[in-house]
């Protein structure tokens, strides 16, 4: 779904666009209400850039959406990454590892799990299967707590992998995988290459993985907007900041700016850094969004 | 792959990527020359190994399915159906933990607290749901239409806040709220107005579902446009050409080939909506109209974690969940057959 794709997709739908462009003037009205979207859907990002500029004085002083040249962006920046020893660094780095790490072994994870749903006839596979599809259903977020009691009792709240390992179960993620497999690796590629005697992991690693390429990325990308939104389960988890990721961090900041204003400075410039690298990202892998396969998953 | 090691010598480094062209280069040879009467061992072989390999390749799944999910709720259920107890008198009184059966049910659906989160819970999804899918489907019908500038730049913008997490995404909003800071208060009052408050005991439920809303349309909008642009363009073309308006190609063609995308958002939304945490937890820390108890999660975390009665937590959770799952399946059912007839 790139940018080109809608406008000169080769192929793409024939015969619109001339069509229409016989039929005369251009509309002006739904590109206005799409355009008052945009805006609304900007602004928030708009503005914590301008209160990013803003020395504390400032912040509560001139109006928020006017941003200031008087070097408030530098000194918040500063104050930020000094904060706490440069805790804000280790935060964003916590980051990289839970949802970065934690996105792709969950991709490893449901590949190989979907993949064995699609393409193998095996006793138990309806079973399997059905099983995934009600976890997909189970809410993962009230899972949160007996996780935490439960890792608690084999010492492992408060560490990396109590973020980490329970991230990496996404029966959505195996459900989307099942679903490319079947799309995307014929069964004679499979057979041409177990009578080549091409052993199964093989067969796994160099036939269906490549083919499957485009689906996994989108499922890559997804599991890393959910792991990088999931509050709850690093908040219960984790108690010393050093392991907090982004979203712990700045909310705990929040927390304490409720008694120090001075903080809240510290809060906007910590969530314009952190939501900049992101939009960035998400521009640059647009195309990658490979939504199609997800809205016809209901019918698979 | 040491199983294979009795059988054709080319296929045995068949696990191994470095080897692997020699390897398929001499199972083809082998292949070829077997291709007569030799072939009952690797047969064999293969079922063998196409039995086991699809265990193998869900064990990663299934453990973690097992530890980080199956557990978890039978470890839930359990807890739900103990209590703490004191024992004895004296001084240093002793605690046990000892089974009460379904007294934290008891205690938990008879909490006039859960009723109200639960309630809140309601009015916000009543508000969230029907908004943002119909959000999501307008901006997604107008991106389809044929004609429309800034296609790609609006998609992009409306599609933006999904990449912005909703406890960010909460302080944003909370700091637009804010007074003193809110340029929304400050517009208001520029041209005369009263400045709106954001965190009065009504107007915070639009406060937090706008958060939601805000990060979650664009997202469907993507899921509803992309679904759109599968259908063929012959399709409109035809009803075009059969003098449909617009408004009659998108409500009597789109609409209906939309149905099975509309629900799964719907059942999506749903299932967030029942799990609305960030948005209310992030903004508490700027108002006191949030209470800890706003929201069923919020309950459910307050009493595991400041009151430190895990057990009634327990059962809230359970309870949760089970109403989600019923919820979810209903939905499911009712729309899916809505959506695709009778046979599906």
């Amino acid at each position: 779904m790139s940018a080109a794709a809608t406008t000169t997709a080769p192929g793409g739908p024939p015969g619109r666009t001339p069509r229409s462009a016989r039929r005369g003037r251009t509309p002006l009205g739904p590109t206005v209400v799409l355009v008052l979207g945009a805006v609304y859907c900007l602004l928030p990002v708009l503005w914590v850039v301008t209160a990013a500029t803003k020395t504390p004085g400032e912040l509560f002083t001139t109006f928020s959406l006017a941003p200031s040249f008087n070097g408030g962006l530098t000194g918040n920046v500063t104050d930020l990454l000094d904060y706490g020893d440069g805790v804000f660094w280790r935060w964003a780095l916590n980051t990289v590892l839970y949802a970065g790490v934690g996105s792709v072994l969950t991709v490893a994870v449901s590949a190989a799990a979907g993949y064995a749903l699609a393409k193998y006839r095996f006793r138990g596979r309806e079973a399997v299967f059905r099983l995934i599809l009600a976890g997909v259903l189970v809410p993962q977020v009230t899972l949160a707590i007996p996780q935490y009691l439960l890792l608690a009792q084999v010492g492992l709240t408060n560490t990396y992998w109590s973020v980490l390992l329970p991230s990496l179960i996404s029966p959505f993620s195996i459900y989307l995988c099942r679903i490319y497999a079947m799309a995307a690796v014929p069964d004679q590629l499979l057979e041409a290459g177990r009578i080549d005697g091409a052993g199964e992991w093989r067969l796994f690693g160099s036939v269906a993985m490549p083919l499957m390429l485009p689906g996994l990325i989108t499922v890559l990308l997804l599991q890393f907007v959910a792991i990088w939104n999931n509050f709850l389960l690093p908040f219960i988890m984790l108690s010393s900041d050093e392991r907090y990721p982004l979203t712990v961090g700045l909310f705990s900041l929040l927390n304490q700016g409720a008694s120090q204003p001075a903080l809240y400075t510290l809060v906007i410039s910590g969530a314009m850094l952190s939501v900049l690298p992101l939009v960035a990202l998400f521009l640059l892998l647009q195309r990658y969004w490979k939504l199609d396969m997800l809205s016809g998953g209901l019918k698979g | 792959m040491s199983e294979t090691g009795g059988t054709a010598p080319g296929t045995t480094t068949s696990g191994d990527g470095t080897a692997g062209a020699t390897g398929t280069g001499e199972a083809l040879a082998t292949a070829g020359r077997d291709a007569g009467g030799s072939s009952p061992p690797r047969r064999r072989r293969g079922t063998r190994s196409s039995r086991t390999a699809p265990w193998l390749f869900l064990a990663p799944a299934l453990a973690l399915f097992g530890a980080f999910l199956l557990v978890p709720i039978l470890y839930a259920v359990w807890l739900s159906l103990r209590s703490q107890q004191r024992a004895g008198g004296g001084i240093v009184a002793q605690v046990d933990v000892v089974f009460v059966g379904v007294e934290n049910y008891a205690r938990a659906v008879t909490d006039p607290a859960l009723y109200d989160s639960l309630g809140r819970m309601l009015l916000y999804g009543l508000m969230v749901v029907p908004t943002m899918l119909g959000l999501a489907l307008v901006f997604a019908l107008l991106l389809d239409l044929p004609r429309v500038r800034l296609r790609s730049a609006t998609r992009i913008a409306i599609f933006l806040p999904y990449a912005v997490p909703g406890v960010i995404a909460s302080l944003l909003w909370g700091f637009l709220y804010l007074p003193r800071v809110s340029p929304v208060r400050e517009t208001f009052l520029a041209v005369g107005l009263p400045a709106p408050d954001f965190f009065t005991s009504t107007s915070v439920f639009f406060s937090v579902a706008n958060i939601a809303v805000w990060g979650g349309v664009g997202f469907n909008m993507i899921i509803l446009y992309t679904s759109l642009r599968s259908v063929p363009a012959e399709l409109y073309d035809s009803a075009r050409v059969d003098g449909c308006t617009e408004w009659q190609v998108a409500t009597r063609i789109k609409l209906p080939l939309l149905a099975p995308a509309l629900v799964m958002t719907g059942v999506f939304s749903m299932i967030a909506t029942l799990q609305v945490f960030n948005e209310p937890q992030t903004l508490s820390p700027l108002t006191n109209v949030i209470s800890s108890d706003w929201m069923p999660l919020q309950k459910i975390y307050t009493d595991a974690f400041v009151r430190n009665d895990i057990y009634t937590a327990a059962a809230t959770s359970v309870l949760l969940a089970l109403v989600t799952l019923v919820l979810s399946l209903l939905t499911l059912t009712f729309l899916q057959r809505r959506a695709f007839g009778d046979d599906a």
